[in-house]
């Protein structure tokens, strides 16, 4: 997963985990039950149109709100590559590492693309669209080994050689 | 170099003379709590671990809290996981007593503790300078196997309090002041400290109410340092502290903010978010469809006294539905023997058992579409009381009661 190209789906600041996924449908059984109404308060439709391999673009303060770890869990479950937000809230960032689900902060990206635009992630390096290069900060290798493994349980599992 | 309270907390749970901000540390927890809104999916993954098992059972605490009592056959079955494996497992286990924090506060947190919580408003627990912090429960169950876990040093930030509040302004008023200065992320990442003359003035209902709202800030955790007010209230609940840390005087904060208590008005935070806060008679007028007195954050005795103040010899609007819902069974207990849920049920208030009720938009008093609930919960995310086109202001117990009198957005000197 070094370099891969995508389609965007941009939203803007402050978007919280109850936009993601709506206390409501948390009594569902699985995440792939929920995700279907993934960001339904915000836009109802987006969660049908998202498909494997796009990417999110944001603003700032993404993820805030609640502990809640089907967040990052229903991202994936769509088949979401990474989000790209301004910043993230904590809670979410711990998270979505913990779940295999890649994260990069980049202040500028967002300002400068619209939804449908493709581009290129080169993890630790930079993001490309329409040309322009945005360098990104390198994650410390023991996170991309967790976002590498699947997440936390199941790098753990492969640190002890039960996988 | 001196360290903060939080890196202090920190040093002493990692087992190192210092730390710094940036610094990762593998820590020893003090305590692990987890409620109903994600305790079945940390079940779930232990079951699939290989040789599942549990570092010091003494150190848990599970709460069911979120939707209380059961509203579904799906909650019910997830509540039943929870108390069947509590129960195999030798968990100390709370259902009905409460919200998952105010039960911790009255029962097990003290000063010095690291704790975790698989819920975002553990910063709560920063009342008593304790360093408690949210997690999902995938770091949860990483901790409740190995009793460890991995811990970014936090910058802080630094409230240095000044004053008192005025008549008729409560804490809610001031951090929801701060959120609005400083902004929903103005703290991610960071630690939040309180300090100085002015936090003398505010008791423990007031720090705790002050402590776990941080997180809508962004916040890691919040401390307050130890004083008299923190050592009474441990005492009376039958606990010592375990360290009573302050931050030197040669600590580096990343800011400084001087606040002066005087100066804070009545606020209200609009929808859709904590930090689009206003000076609350600016939204006087504003009609609403429900209140809501209760929650983790401002449903404990001394929220119910105000409220009963401005309610008693008066009535609900007919067209509101006012939800009173005590933070826990010793409130509700204490508020019987004062009289305080005649004086809200004598107004036509809606008295309910302790949960976390609507402040999560589940089990009780969700709100339809189009309508407006003033509430002393911890968010007014879009959707987060119910219907996603409806409408959450965020206030004081005060401005809360007042507004359930009028039917609209009211400060307390207005009914």
């Amino acid at each position: 997963m070094d370099k891969f190209t995508g389609k965007i789906w941009v939203l803007g600041d402050d978007i919280d985990t109850d936009i993601i996924i709506p206390t409501e449908y948390l009594a569902l059984k699985t995440v792939q039950d929920m995700a279907p109404y993934a960001f339904s308060p915000l836009r109802p439709e987006l969660a049908g149109q998202i498909k494997e391999g796009d990417m999110i673009v944001a603003g700032k303060n993404f993820g805030c709100g609640s502990s809640r770890e089907q967040a990052p869990e229903i991202i994936k479950a769509l088949g979401i590559k990474c989000v790209i937000a301004k910043s993230f809230a904590r809670i979410f960032f711990r998270n979505s590492i913990n779940n295999g689900l890649l994260l990069i902060e980049n202040d500028r990206l967002r300002d400068n693309v619209n939804e449908g635009d493709e581009i290129t992630v080169t993890i630790n390096e930079s993001i490309e669209h329409h040309g322009n290069q945005y360098p990104i900060t390198s994650l410390p290798q023991n996170l991309v080994d967790i976002i590498n493994a699947g997440g936390l349980v199941k790098a753990m599992r492969k640190l002890n050689g039960l996988d | 170099m001196g360290m903060t309270m939080a890196e202090k907390i920190i040093a002493a749970a990692a087992g190192v003379a210092s730390v710094k901000p940036g610094d990762i540390h593998t820590v020893e927890l003090d305590r692990l709590m987890s409620n109903d809104g994600t305790t079945h999916l940390t079940i779930d993954m232990y079951n699939k671990l290989k040789n599942p098992r549990i570092a010091d059972v003494n150190k848990l605490v599970w709460i069911v809290d979120h939707n209380v009592p059961c509203d579904s056959v799906k909650t019910a079955a997830s509540h039943k996981k929870m108390r069947d494996f509590a129960k195999e497992h030798g968990i100390q286990f709370y259902e009905g007593e409460g919200v998952c924090h105010q039960v911790m506060m009255e029962r097990h947190v003290t000063s010095g503790e690291l704790i975790f919580g698989a819920d975002s408003h553990t910063c709560a627990y920063g009342a008593v300078g304790a360093f408690g912090t949210g997690v999902g429960c995938t770091d949860y169950l990483y901790a409740m196997v190995t009793g460890k876990s991995w811990l970014l040093v936090p910058e802080t930030l630094k409230f240095n309090l000044t004053g008192k509040l005025n008549d008729g302004v409560y804490a809610r008023d001031f951090i929801l002041s701060i959120i609005g200065m400083i902004g929903a992320n103005g703290a991610n990442y960071m630690a939040m400290e309180f300090g100085g003359e002015g936090l003398k003035t505010l008791n423990m209902s007031d720090r705790i109410c002050i402590c776990n709202l941080c997180v809508e800030a962004g916040a890691k955790t919040a401390l307050m340092e130890v004083d008299e007010i923190t050592l009474d209230y441990l005492k009376a609940h039958g606990r010592e502290p375990k360290h009573s840390f302050k931050s030197d005087e040669d600590a580096v904060f990343a800011k400084v903010y001087d606040i002066d208590l005087s100066t804070i008005k009545p606020i209200v935070a609009k929808p859709h978010f904590v930090d689009s806060v206003a000076d609350a008679k600016e939204c006087a007028g504003t009609k609403i469809d429900e209140a809501f007195l209760g929650s983790c954050n401002n449903g404990r005795i001394e929220d119910l006294r105000v409220g009963a103040a401005i309610i008693r010899g008066k009535k609900v609007h007919p067209l509101v539905r006012f939800l009173v819902v005590p933070a826990s069974a010793e409130v509700y207990r204490q508020a019987l023997a004062e009289g305080i849920i005649d004086t809200f049920m004598e107004a036509g208030a809606i008295v309910m058992n302790p949960n976390c009720s609507v402040c999560w938009g589940s089990c009780q008093g969700v709100i339809g579409e189009g309508e407006t609930l003033i509430s002393t919960g911890t968010r007014n995310f879009k959707g987060r009381a119910g219907h996603k086109d409806s409408f959450v202001y965020l206030a004081s117990a005060a401005t809360v009661t007042a507004s359930a009198v009028k039917g609209e957005i009211a400060t307390a000197d207005m009914v």
